[in-house]
């Protein structure tokens, strides 16, 4: 187990979709315990080439091959068994099962009879789990462990396989820099003892940090290899496909009054759970707040309470002044509240709808785009025409329905409409999630423009880098509350452990006392002076 | 489909989230049934005893018919019940989940002292041997649906058509145990029918991704349809060669049926009631202990994960829902063959249905639906056991008790009640 050495070869591997070539002739060498990392945007092609490598996929043309002997998977059980272990980006563990029954399961020990022997299972995880330093219950029950826990035990349940090669999806999207240092150290004792490691990520820094070699793709190919020496500027060009600026230009924020007023606001779930739980915020005119934190700690619920999507059980919100809480979406927009939702294909456009009737979902209902009840087409369509050339919309035609459209461009759409209102408080949740660089910087420079006209903004987002590039002010959310208000330029180790409920002063004590691998990253090349943004697009891929 | 359950729970605090820890519905729920009992019953008790009797002629010793003092008994009862809805309070302020024997203990001293109430001050002697028999009987389709229902379930099907299940099960046992002039026969049967139309639901749900609650509906129309007509048609003309009437026999186990209390009401059954004891305890030790139990689950929790790990989730699927089926269908030869009747039109009543809210209440164990069956079973038997003492309490009122019972279990009053997540979702990779 992990000691087993293996070469991963990919030789010419194609694969097609209808006319869509999302893998092209992609080579790539997996030395025996190297860390390899294949780094390209959202929509490169890597999922599909772990897919095709973990046998989910067949793929068109090309071969794979382990200790140089051609192999073919016909599923996950047939990559398994011949040594290679996936740890996906969303886990695949079953919430309701205790640990030693997920690693257990599909290959589990069974004492006759087709009984179970958990004894053996158990023994397992914790023969896997104290040869690597792991601290693992093999009791505890999945879903009440943190997620960076949850993402050791897939990589037990890969190990517990003998594989030999482990291939990590996007690992770090879910973790906080804490977390994400813990994997990193994870890795390289891997590495040493002899296991492959693919790492498959967008983000330059991790790279950089845990890398021992990089292949870089776009647009299905590989477009080139790297050392994780290489500047990070050249790492995004190579990614990109063109030179790209590694910052938001922006000036210092100049605050307003308050626009936005949260006071002591509690949501609770179906359940009653308190998951906004008495929230205390201010948002100030021409100023960008940033709600940072773990995925599910509350800060969508606490956007969605603003637009009036979510109702809250206590406390108020304010408007300029004016009493949110009784109002209803319609009337909320209408005070110059604008939204970007977390999830822009499901809940930002219809997508059965054509971009101009997208460009117009909240004003239809009124003069100038309809009269007595019927539509005014012309006017849509001039509206349409100009939106489109104003934020840079990819698309043939207005006509086009807005599911046809990319990610990116489907964001520019909901941001045309959101901003065709007069403004005072834009929020923006997980803005540029799933996004390319291209798009991001867009998006970016857009919200910026926003708060210089002085709007208030809230950002919502779960990617540090976003929230660090952006914000003038971030509130950091963990279990439904604030655990603190700090300034745009706050050092990210300290907001890592604020993300996982630290309070800002031990924050700072204990980031003095010990950098993660990424955050010390910050401090060694004095070159970058900017925060990079490109390193700002996350989790979701090609739903 | 892929939506990543696990990311909601960061660091889990005990003090926090709330998530993992009881709710309160359980013990107001508990609370509120206790005061209901404790207003209804003990201070309206008629002056002197209820008598009981307790054992039946064979057995090896007997006990005596016996009084109790019926306002004393009915108060202690009432007031164990106080005293636990009480100690579900007390141990979900610590955090502590109750277990199942909680709400069996509560609810049997309530039956109780319900029997001891209505029969106070009244000659007639309450037979309890006989209220369990009637009411296990009464339980036996209900636990086999629910079965049916738990394993379904819990592999990610939903199986509405239990009703049809026990219906075809029941029609096809009493034409063959006809037709071969044998019981056992139309016992082997039974199973089968079952078994086909489960085929067809997973035909259509698990190939064609159809909505599994209308195709178990449909079912269930198309079994209540089909036997119908065929009762009408081709049984109705000769019925000496079609629908003749075959009972499988009691078989008193030797010894065991003997034992004073339980003897007669657990072991002087028929093979019927056997294999249900069998099964029971089958699915509820390999349900949660074995390597088919735990792929199982996995396909009806989380199937993207199962077949991560090389478990092929539509092949699990498919076999264990005409497992499943074939179970209600066995279950269905005791409205025919079992109870010694000849086949008639949709006789089965909508015990499947009411077999679906057993399995809920049961919480989707096989232990928890048949305690749940058999408190409808015996709820169901009361309105014969009131007849016979001559009580003036509405039979038709008991009778709605256990729905009640089950809409606040649904609605969440008894514990945290969580069906398969990946429940009636076809997977599709």
């Amino acid at each position: 187990m992990g000691s087993g050495h293996m070469r991963l070869e990919l030789r010419g591997i194609t694969k097609r979709f209808g006319s869509f070539t999302a893998n092209d002739a992609i080579d790539l060498v997996v030395e025996p315990g190297q860390i390899h990392a294949l780094l390209g945007e959202n929509g490169a092609g890597k999922s599909t080439l772990m897919n095709v490598l973990y046998g989910l996929y067949q793929p068109d043309a090309g071969e794979v091959l382990l200790d140089g002997e051609p192999v073919t998977f016909d599923g996950p059980g047939a990559a398994m068994a011949a040594g290679i272990g996936m740890v996906h980006q969303h886990f695949m563990l079953v919430p309701v099962f205790t640990v030693a029954e997920n690693v257990a399961l599909g290959h589990e020990p069974t004492a006759g009879a087709g009984l179970l022997s958990l004894g053996e299972a158990r023994r397992q995880v914790a023969d896997v789990a104290a040869r690597f330093g792991f601290h693992v219950d093999p009791d505890a029950m999945v879903e009440d462990l943190p997620v960076g826990v949850q993402q050791r035990v897939e990589i037990i349940k890969a190990l517990s396989r003998d594989a030999k090669i482990l291939i990590l999806d996007e690992p770090t999207a879910v973790l906080t820099p804490q977390e994400t240092d813990e994997l990193i150290e994870i890795m390289r004792q891997l590495r040493d003892a002899g296991t492959s490691i693919l790492f498959i990520t967008h983000k330059l820094r991790e790279v950089r940090a845990v890398a021992d070699r990089i292949t870089v793709i776009r647009r299905g190919k590989v477009v080139g290899t790297a050392e994780p020496t290489a500047p990070e500027t050249e790492l995004a060009s190579l990614m990109v496909g063109r030179a790209v600026s590694l910052g938001v230009e922006r000036t210092p924020a100049e605050p307003g009054d308050v626009v936005l007023r949260v006071e002591s606001l509690t949501v609770r779930d179906a359940v009653g759970t308190a998951v906004v739980d008495g929230v205390d915020l201010d948002v100030r005119a021409g100023e960008i707040v940033a709600v940072a934190g773990v995925q599910g700690n509350g800060q969508t619920e606490l956007a969605q309470a603003v637009l009036g999507l979510v109702h809250p059980t206590a406390g108020s919100l304010h408007l300029d002044g004016t009493d949110l809480t009784g109002l209803s979406v319609r009337d909320r927009l209408r005070a110059g509240l604008g939204f970007v939702p977390e999830d822009r294909s499901t809940d930002g456009v219809i997508a059965d709808f054509s971009i101009q009737e997208n460009l117009v979902l909240d004003l239809v209902d009124a003069p100038p785009y309809s009269r007595r009840g019927a539509i005014d087409r012309g006017r849509l369509r001039r509206n349409a025409e100009q939106r489109v050339v104003e934020f840079d919309v990819r698309t043939s035609s207005v006509d086009a329905h807005a599911g046809t459209l990319s990610g990116g461009n489907q964001q520019k759409v909901v941001l045309a409409r959101e901003m065709s209102r007069p403004l005072r408080l834009l929020v923006a949740s997980q803005p540029t999630r799933g996004l390319d660089v291209g798009s991001i910087e867009f998006v970016h420079q857009r919200i910026v423009r926003e708060r210089d006209n002085g709007t208030a903004v809230v950002i919502v987002s779960t990617e540090l880098d976003e929230v660090v590039a952006l914000a003038d002010r971030i509130a950091v959310m963990y279990r439904g509350r604030v655990v603190g208000v700090v300034p745009g330029g706050t050092d990210r180790d300290v907001l890592g452990l604020m993300m996982a409920g630290v309070p800002l002063d031990e924050a700072v004590a204990q980031t003095a006392a010990h950098h993660t691998t990424l955050g010390a990253l910050d401090t060694a090349p004095p070159t970058q002076a900017a925060q990079p943004t490109q390193a700002a697009q996350p989790e979701e891929e090609g739903r | 489909m892929s939506l990543a359950t696990p990311v909601t729970e960061n660091a889990p605090a005990p003090d926090d989230a709330g998530r993992l820890r009881p709710t309160w519905r359980g013990p107001i729920a508990y609370a509120v049934i206790a005061l209901v009992a404790l207003l209804a019953m003990p201070l309206r008790t008629p002056d002197g005893s209820t008598r009981f009797r307790l054992s039946t002629e064979t057995d090896f010793a007997q006990i005596p018919t016996f009084e109790v003092p019926a306002a004393p008994t009915v108060w202690v009862l009432v007031l164990l019940a106080v005293a636990l809805a009480a100690l579900a309070a007390w141990w979900t302020r610590q955090g502590r989940r109750t277990g199942l024997w909680l709400p069996v203990v509560f609810g049997v001293a309530l039956l109780l002292a319900f029997l001891t109430f209505v029969g106070a001050g009244r000659s007639a002697v309450i037979p309890l041997t006989s209220v369990a028999t009637g009411t296990l009987f009464l339980a036996t389709p209900l636990i086999f649906g629910a079965l049916s229902g738990v394993v379904c379930e819990r592999v990610g099907i939903v199986n509405i058509a239990i009703e049809g299940q026990l219906l075809a099960g029941a029609f096809i046992a009493a034409v063959v145990g006809s037709l071969t002039a044998s019981a056992y026969m139309g016992l082997v049967a039974a199973p089968v029918a079952g078994a086909l139309v489960g085929m067809l639901l997973v035909f259509f749900a698990v190939r064609y991704h159809v909505n599994q609650i209308i195709v178990g509906v449909v079912l269930n129309v198309l079994v209540v349809g089909l036997t119908s007509f065929l009762f009408s048609t081709v049984l109705a003309e000769d019925p000496g060669t079609w629908n003749q009437r075959q009972a499988l026999p009691v078989l008193p186990i030797p010894v065991l049926s003997q034992i004073p209390v339980i003897g007669p009401i657990l072991f002087r059954q028929t093979l019927l009631v056997y294999l249900m004891y069998v099964i029971v305890v089958a699915l509820q030790v390999y349900l949660f202990r074995s390597r088919w139990g735990l792929r199982l689950r996995a396909v009806g929790e989380h199937p993207k994960a199962a077949d991560t790990v090389g478990i092929d989730v539509n092949r699990t699927r498919v076999r264990n829902t005409i497992l499943g089926s074939a179970i209600a269908g066995l279950g269905g030869a005791f409205f025919t063959v079992a109870s010694g009747l000849a086949f008639g039109k949709e006789m089965t009543g909508g015990r499947g249905f009411i077999a679906l809210a057993a399995m809920i209440l049961g919480r989707w164990s096989p232990k928890g639906a048949v305690a749940a069956a058999l408190l409808f079973g015996f709820a169901d038997n009361l309105r014969t056991v009131l007849g016979t003492i001559g009580s003036s309490v509405p039979p038709q009122l008991l009778l709605m008790t256990p729905y009640i019972v089950t809409i606040l279990a649904v609605a969440g009053f008894a514990g945290r009640v969580r069906a398969p997540a990946a429940e009636g979702i076809p997977y599709v990779k």
